[in-house]
């Protein structure tokens, strides 16, 4: 939230409360707290004036709009001007039910002397929810598992990807096609996620994680750190020449492919000697091994403690006493270096100096580790009447790229195919963009930029369109942001935009 | 007149919003033009004073009632202050209540009431936060819509309040609110004769609506989060989690004995109770529709 210093005159007192003197209640605030009126409030011991009172405008706004809204919803009479603004909230958009009423800004403002028009609403999403990227080696549960939130159902895991888990969360089948407790828990999970709060999930049989839009996963109360570097086996193909001459063996362990340097292609290439070393689990190839233990949270996403445990005997007729055995996670977070004594059995010993900068190069190379959550939903039928008297026509633009599509200002990826289905990042949008409603859905903000004329062909709103300046006289119950220099101007023409992507 | 009052048009130019320290009206009138002008004219020469007048009188307003007048209290001056005190005065007896439990609907009946005195209007309302003061003139009706968590806005419900009932004030309580609350209901919404007594039954019933001693409820004293709340050292609800079905329904129904005992002594018209999705209405709500039910069949077609 924006704040500015307000009155130097309010009095700081003993326990760090002050003593407002904006109105003559005087309240008596304590740190972190606002006064009577929600207006005034004490940050860090100085008097604030909060930012235009975006939560009680909302309840206001909502508390008594609704008399003349739902008045009129029997005669709506078609215009916007007069009577469509009742829904505006703080995000600035608002939305119309139903949706065959034209959306509740439709804005015009000149682009290059061309007259460009945006489409402003807040849909409501049933179709709608979020998929999420966990950067972790750790299992977080079984393909398919249930994702629960306060013990209910509201998603489910779906494919790992490099380096990461995904989650699928939300969608209409949770929100709308179980019990209302079912519905409501999705609503909350995803309209904490997209609004960038910290949400606990817990996966049947896996993990407890605590999810938050561009932050570390905390996986069963743990931070994860690091994504890893590569799998096993691509991990022994960045760092065998690093390794070679300082050690006889390296076993990098993965959940998923544990690399072996003196079978590998890698090791083999350089000569490393055969070494007698036996690993548990199904070779692939050379050097590559699946399934060595067990899933789980431990060394590179298995559930091992002891990575010997992995082990099988040494060949005695390969392996020698004092032969060098590094053992190291794909994030390089784990890490044991044993030699073999003469009864050919590894012995831990402290890590070689030698070995040091290459374990620490593997941690290094790791990106940090993030949840990213994107939101997917669907602009179908009646949202599109919204800005169209010919919702079709509204798909149709905007797959000819003549309809630019964005959701709070962020990019969207907009699926192939029928409907309007688009993916976003949320933290690439504004500050508690999303909303809901007890039906339950989501509330999105997305908005249709196009040309006028293109707009007027597809059957758009025209006489409804307003100028942005109209918009600026509501300065009161508008919130201005400045763009976010990593998205694309929502007004840039597709070729600018292409252009500055280029450079990114 | 004071220059703290910020008194301007909302951009319809129809609905007139006057703010002052805590105070935040919404004000919109309905009748002839001329009418309309002079009911606005009035609202804010009386909205001007409220603010010094309750403060004038703010130790008064934050002590506790008594259930019964002692003669060496101060009679209470100005119209709002009285008006807060008769609304809280019927708790007195049985629960813990200061006038600052009605202060919202008492600042909207006196804005109405003064606009109604002054011009003829068919309906005005005044809305003080959510705390609602209604008139209406013969064969008029107002629809009015039910939120449960204001940093959330969304309808739970709706009713019609016709003329013909005797309904003129709704207001709704919750720990989620602007003020604190002893209870655990995410809303509780009253109808009664006056914006006033909503406030003060709606603060009632929102206490009641509890399940004392649970462990998922997070309460701190009054005073350790506003140093000079009315409500001193009492547990106010700072944090309510998830409850089975089976609490939800013994929280809900403490609440509705009591609505149900105010109902029975003709303090309230209707209340609708509502706590982590569930909702019970005590009395007749005029015209009740859950609007979930409404609206989840329309949903499917919304995006």
């Amino acid at each position: 939230m924006t704040k500015h210093a307000a009155r130097n005159a309010a009095k700081n007192l003993p326990d760090d409360a002050i003593r407002c003197d904006a109105c003559p209640v005087l309240c008596y605030i304590k740190p972190g707290r606002t006064g009577s009126c929600d207006r005034y409030g004490n940050h860090e011991g100085k008097l604030v004036r909060l930012d235009p009172h975006v939560v009680l405008d909302r309840a206001l706004e909502r508390g008594e709009s609704v008399v003349p809204f739902l008045e009129r919803t029997r005669d709506w009479d078609g215009t916007l001007l007069s009577h469509g603004e009742t829904f505006v909230t703080a995000i600035g958009a608002g939305t119309t039910y139903p949706d065959y009423k034209p959306a509740p800004f439709i804005i015009s403002s000149q682009v290059d002397g061309v007259d460009m028009v945006t489409v402003v609403t807040e849909g409501i999403f049933s179709y709608c929810g979020v998929k999420v990227k966990i950067d972790t080696d750790r299992h977080l549960g079984a393909e398919c598992s249930t994702v629960r939130a306060k013990g209910e159902a509201v998603g489910h895991v779906t494919t790992s990807e490099y380096g990461s888990q995904m989650l699928s969360v939300g969608g209409v089948r949770h929100l709308t096609g179980g019990s209302r407790h079912e519905g409501t828990a999705t609503c909350d999970t995803l309209l904490d996620l997209c609004n960038g709060k910290p949400v606990e999930l817990k996966i049947d049989d896996g993990a407890k994680v605590v999810v938050e839009a561009g932050k570390p996963p905390l996986v069963d109360g743990a931070q994860e750190e690091r994504m890893r570097v590569g799998c096993g086996s691509a991990t022994i193909g960045m760092f065998a020449k690093q390794w070679f001459g300082k050690v006889d063996e390296v076993v990098v362990v993965d959940d998923h492919i544990t690399g072996v340097l003196s079978e590998h292609q890698a090791g083999k290439l350089l000569g490393v000697t055969e070494t007698g070393i036996k690993l548990k689990g199904r070779r692939s190839t050379p050097g590559r091994y699946f399934q060595v233990a067990e899933p789980g949270t431990s060394w590179g996403g298995t559930n091992i403690d002891d990575p010997l445990t992995i082990l099988g005997k040494f060949n005695s007729k390969k392996a020698w006493p004092g032969l060098r055995l590094l053992m190291v996670s794909t994030t390089g977070e784990q890490h044991a270096y044993f030699e073999l004594d003469e009864n050919l059995k590894p012995q831990e010993k402290e890590l070689p100096a030698s070995l040091c900068e290459s374990v620490a190069r593997i941690r290094e190379n790791c990106e940090p580790a993030l949840c990213t959550v994107l939101f997917m939903g669907g602009a179908g039928g009646s949202l599109r009447a919204g800005v169209t008297e010919n919702p079709v026509k509204l798909t149709h633009s905007v797959r000819d790229a003549l309809t630019r599509v964005t959701c709070g200002g962020a990019p969207v990826y907009v699926w192939p195919g029928g409907g309007i289905t688009f993916m976003a990042d949320v933290t690439r949008m504004p500050h508690n963009a999303f909303g809901y409603v007890p039906t339950p859905a989501l509330v999105a903000p997305i908005e249709f930029t196009l040309k006028l004329a293109d707009y007027a062909a597809l059957g758009g709103y025209v006489e409804n369109v307003r100028s942005l300046s109209s918009i600026a006289d509501e300065q009161e119950r508008t919130r201005r942001l400045s763009a976010r220099p990593d998205n694309p101007w929502p007004l840039a023409s597709q070729h600018d935009s292409a252009k500055k992507g280029k450079k990114r | 007149m004071n220059a703290r009052a910020q008194i301007r048009w909302l951009h319809d130019g129809r609905r007139l919003h006057l703010q002052d320290g805590p105070i935040d009206l919404i004000v919109e009138a309905f009748g002839a033009a001329g009418e309309v002008e002079e009911a606005y004219r009035v609202a804010c020469e009386r909205f001007t004073t409220v603010l010094d007048e309750l403060c004038g009188e703010l130790v008064f307003l934050r002590t506790a009632l008594q259930s019964v007048d002692r003669a060496d209290d101060p009679l209470p001056r100005g119209a709002v202050v009285r008006r807060m005190t008769s609304a809280a005065q019927p708790y007195a007896a049985q629960h813990f209540i200061t006038p600052m439990a009605a202060v919202a609907g008492a600042v909207a009946d006196e804005i109405l009431a003064t606009m109604v005195a002054t011009a003829k209007l068919s309906r005005a309302y005044v809305n003080d936060g959510g705390d609602i003061a209604l008139h209406l003139r013969a064969g008029e009706k107002f629809v009015v819509g039910m939120v449960e968590r204001p940093d959330r806005p969304s309808l739970f419900g709706t009713a019609v309040l016709d003329w013909s009932q005797p309904v003129r004030g709704i207001a709704t309580s919750g720990w989620r609110g602007r003020s604190f609350s002893l209870g655990i209901a995410d809303a509780v919404t009253v109808l009664a004769n006056s914006a006033a007594a909503a406030d003060a039954a709606a603060t009632i019933i929102a206490n009641a609506v509890d399940l004392p001693g649970h462990s998922a409820i997070v309460r701190v004293p009054a005073r350790e989060l506003a140093p000079d709340s009315d409500l001193g050292d009492l547990p106010v609800t700072q944090a309510v989690g998830e409850l089975t079905r089976t609490e939800i329904n013994h929280a809900l129904a403490n609440g509705t004995a009591t609505a149900a005992s105010l109902l029975g002594r003709g303090l309230i018209h209707a209340a609708a109770l509502r706590l982590q999705g569930e909702t019970r209405v005590v009395g007749v709500v005029p015209q009740f529709a859950d609007v979930e039910d409404s609206i989840r069949e329309r949903s499917q077609v919304h995006a």
